[in-house]
């Protein structure tokens, strides 16, 4: 658990893929089974450590700490499983071997919950405040640990001394299960391939770079399309079956069960699942790697973009439709379309070189996404309108709380009751149908971006903020500072 | 008669800490005639005094800073001097080299100021001694619960680990320069580096002053004039600020880290953008404040910078009076 958590430290402070890279790598070549790949399991979801809720914070911090200094402790650290985690008493003499992360995982799977807690506070004994934050953070679900598959792949291939790539390692990915006695085998070149089960098999996804602008673009030389809002997933059928993976190898075809039923045709499709995996499916497609057991990837875009658009002509399969090409001569008018992603749902424009193959598991520049510009902000909720947006602010120097966006609480219904609930309970004053609100509920806000704005108090606004969260377990005076926010801002369109 | 208590004759006043009997004031704030500084952090030693009474390595420190009072007098540790009607001496403070806790005797009564200090090993300074006395005024930087540092050897080998596995990529470590700085150098030796740290020019002066005491550093080379060579791969420590400005753009791709008690609490990490946050304080952690009030067991403590309510509340619950001695003007120094 301690080498873990000392991972999962530097993973937070790693500047890039690069140093992620790096330091999986020496976990994996460092750490013995089977701890190395109880870790493999959590870094790619397969396992958990969260077994109980957030509240367990709050009952461990009542049981074991005085008030008053919880209290102090918390309002600077400004996070409960932290305070909890650095507070934890050193028990000197505990003669306990630290757990390693396999038996801290095995041992909380298998207890029951009533006595969750109390293992976890005999886990907390042994080990040091690194891993006891980390503990506190998988136990209750503050954190999904998880690193992107291509990252991981990288890393073990780099221990292979040479002998594979990482898109070797993609090939075998989904059939992969833990503890992957025979996946670290082949890598170490003790034992050879493992097998990838039978049936449709994953071919690497063509990645796209990720690029700001796009000024000076040869504009004849790419066609450009939405880059939609989803999950980016392979659809794989023909006569051996039919496979739908996500982006990362894995196969989902278990929890996309109309999407399967739909596919009776022989073909291998890149698209974007545009609605969540249970629902009823609606698929985006913009490529054709596969047609009829035909490898159409070594051909130039436009020719797959021409046989994608046949296809589709002829078999038009059950909630999918085609990703449209968007018109546009010169890179003002990309600009313009950029601006506009957000009217159409789209996270941003991609690019593609219109001569370009597809190119498997490299992103080589033929393939460019420029996104919609994002940001995060931690407001305080400061007003509420019945059936309306919410307004929110964040903290001057001075220590007042000034207004800097609004938004409409879109949440699911339980969040949304107990957002209502809170509201009503903290209203302090009223103006008709708008609640003036105690500054007392944290909400998680993202935007576009913040623009300064004479025309408003606080001197900047978020453009296009939406609720992505309520944080009850955050302090109001953890919230951003209006220093922070100006500093991210940029010039308002009026400006 | 019994001897009185020390609040009525070592008070707060505009200048600073007031030893009325003595006719001294500790670290002042302003210039005074008469000073008795703790230790050379430039929170506490200021300039422009008349007469300064200090550690040796103190008014070294001092001299090199630029900040030497017009008189100045070296006390050796223990060492009984007469101020007026008190008699004063030094004992280490264990913050940095020559930081000194002030214990001053009068009429039966005696009341020891701390300024800052940890208990933590550190081969640059001497250890802090715990002098038992009635009033004992204590530095709370790090007087929250949350604040546990680690052993500092740990974070040194954690740097170590880093430079393996970057090899060829140099490693610029933000520190202060005094203190932080030598004893990072010092915990290197100890760890096996035996090549050469590299210093931005602004951390060697205060290095000198230290082997001059007799702190050996091991090889200690200006960074400006190395090339790039010989940083890929090696330590470069430099003030914070200069960090981005300077070493950042003339080392290509550097491993940046950062010394300092604050970063044992995630928040503070993630705002810092370090990649190596290095978790080593020259102040005492809330264990250290706590065990050492126990040690020197005064009746009533008195609490300058810092967070003093986790402090207060925390010995009260032990019988022991706390109180908040509110000097403006320190804690501004690194931690
Ligand atoms: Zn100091
Ligand atoms: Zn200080």
């Amino acid at each position: 658990m301690i080498a873990f958590a000392a991972l999962l430290d530097d993973l937070a402070c790693a500047p890039g893929k690069g140093p992620q890279e790096a330091l999986l790598r020496r976990y994996f070549g460092t750490v013995a089974d089977p701890d190395r790949a109880m870790g493999l399991a959590v870094l790619t979801g397969a396992a958990t450590l969260k077994v109980t809720r957030p509240a367990l914070l709050r009952a461990l911090a009542a049981e074991r700490f005085d008030p008053v200094l919880f209290g102090l402790g918390h309002g600077f650290v400004g996070d409960v499983a932290e305070t909890v985690a650095l507070m934890w008493p050193e028990r000197a003499g505990a003669n306990a071997a630290p757990p390693g992360l396999a038996e801290v995982v095995r041992t909380l799977g298998a207890t029951a919950a009533a006595d969750v807690p109390a293992q976890i506070a005999r886990f907390l004994d042994v080990l040091p405040a690194g891993a006891r934050l980390w503990l506190l953070k998988g136990a209750t679900g503050g954190t999904r640990v998880r690193v992107p598959a291509p990252i991981l792949r990288a890393a073990l291939a780099g221990l292979s001394a040479g002998r594979l790539t990482a898109g070797a390692l993609e090939e075998v990915w989904h059939g992969l299960v833990a503890p992957y006695a025979a996946l670290f085998a082949w890598i170490e070149g003790r034992g050879g391939r493992p097998d990838p089960g039978e049936g449709p098999q994953f071919h690497p996804l063509m990645p796209a770079e990720a690029v700001g602008v796009v000024a000076g673009l040869d504009a004849a030389r790419w066609r450009a399309e939405w880059q939609w809002e989803g999950e980016r997933v392979q659809l794989v059928a023909g006569p051996g079956g039919r496979r739908v993976f996500g982006r990362g190898a894995e196969d989902i075809s278990a929890t996309t069960p109309g999407l399967i039923a739909a596919m009776g045709f022989d073909a291998v499709l890149d698209g974007v699942l545009l609605t969540p995996r249970g629902r009823p499916h609606q698929v985006r497609l913009h490529d054709v790697l596969f047609e009829a057991g035909e490898d159409l990837r070594p051909l130039p875009f436009d020719q797959r973009r021409a046989r994608l658009d046949a296809w589709f002509a002829r078999v038009a399969p059950l909630g999918m439709d085609l990703s449209p090409l968007l018109d546009f001569a010169t890179p003002a008018d990309l600009a313009a379309l950029h601006r506009a992603a957000r009217d159409h749902a789209a996270t941003g424009l991609i690019l593609k070189d219109r001569a370009s193959p597809y190119i498997p598991g490299r992103a080589e520049g033929a393939w460019r996404t420029w996104q919609r510009d994002s940001q995060s902000v931690t407001a305080v909720l400061m007003y509420a309108e019945r059936g309306g947006d919410l307004s929110f602010g964040v903290w001057r120097e001075d220590g007042v709380l000034v207004p800097v966006g609004k938004c409409t609480p879109d949440l699911p219904r339980t969040a949304r009751a107990t957002l209502d609930a809170w509201v009503r309970t903290h209203t302090l004053k009223r103006f008709g149908p708008v609640r003036e609100v105690a500054p007392g509920l944290v909400l998680q806000v993202a935007c576009d971006a913040a623009e300064l704005s004479s025309r408003h108090k606080a001197g900047v606004t978020l453009r296009a903020a939406r609720l992505v969260c309520v944080r009850p377990d955050v302090p109001a005076a953890a919230a951003d500072r209006l220093e922070l926010v100006l500093a991210l801002a940029r010039p308002g369109p009026s400006a | 008669m019994s001897p009185p208590h020390p609040q009525t004759w070592l008070y707060p006043r505009p200048e600073g800490l007031f030893c009325e009997p003595g006719g001294f004031f500790i670290d002042p704030l302003r210039a005074v005639d008469r000073a008795v500084i703790t230790h050379g952090h430039s929170d506490h030693a200021r300039g422009g005094h008349r007469a300064v009474l200090a550690h040796a390595a103190t008014l070294a420190i001092m001299k090199a800073r630029g900040v030497a009072g017009k008189a100045s007098q070296a006390a050796g540790w223990g060492e009984r001097i007469g101020m007026g009607e008190v008699t004063l001496w030094l004992e280490p403070a264990g913050h940095v080299l020559g930081s000194a806790q002030i214990v001053m005797a009068y009429r039966g009564s005696r009341a020891v100021v701390s300024g800052d200090y940890k208990r933590a090993a550190d081969p640059t300074c001497e250890a802090f001694v715990p002098v038992p006395c009635d009033v004992f005024v204590t530095e709370a930087t790090f007087g929250l619960p949350v604040f546990r540092h680690p052993p500092a050897l740990g974070e040194i080998s954690r740097l170590l680990a880093s430079m393996a596995l970057y090899p060829g990529r140099a490693h610029v470590v933000g520190c202060y320069s005094l203190g932080k700085t030598q004893r990072l150098i010092a915990l290197l030796r100890r760890a096996g580096w035996e090549r050469p740290v590299y210093l931005d020019q602004a951390l060697i002066a205060m290095c000198a002053v230290y082997e001059a005491h007799g702190v050996r550093l091991g090889d200690l080379r200006p960074a400006l004039a190395a090339d790039g060579a010989d940083l890929a791969g090696g330590i470069v420590l430099a003030p914070p600020p200069s960090i981005g400005e300077r070493w950042v753009p003339r080392l290509g791709d550097p491993v940046v880290g950062l010394a300092s008690g604050w970063l044992g609490v995630r928040q503070r990490v993630r705002q810092g953008r370090v990649e190596l946050p290095l978790v080593v304080s020259d102040h005492a952690d809330w264990d250290e404040l706590n065990a050492t009030l126990d040690e020197v067991a005064a009746p009533e403590v008195w609490v300058t910078h810092g967070s003093e309510a986790a402090l207060i509340h925390a010995v009260g619950r032990r019988g022991i009076r706390g109180r908040a001695l509110r000097l403006v003007g320190y804690g501004e120094e690194e931690a």
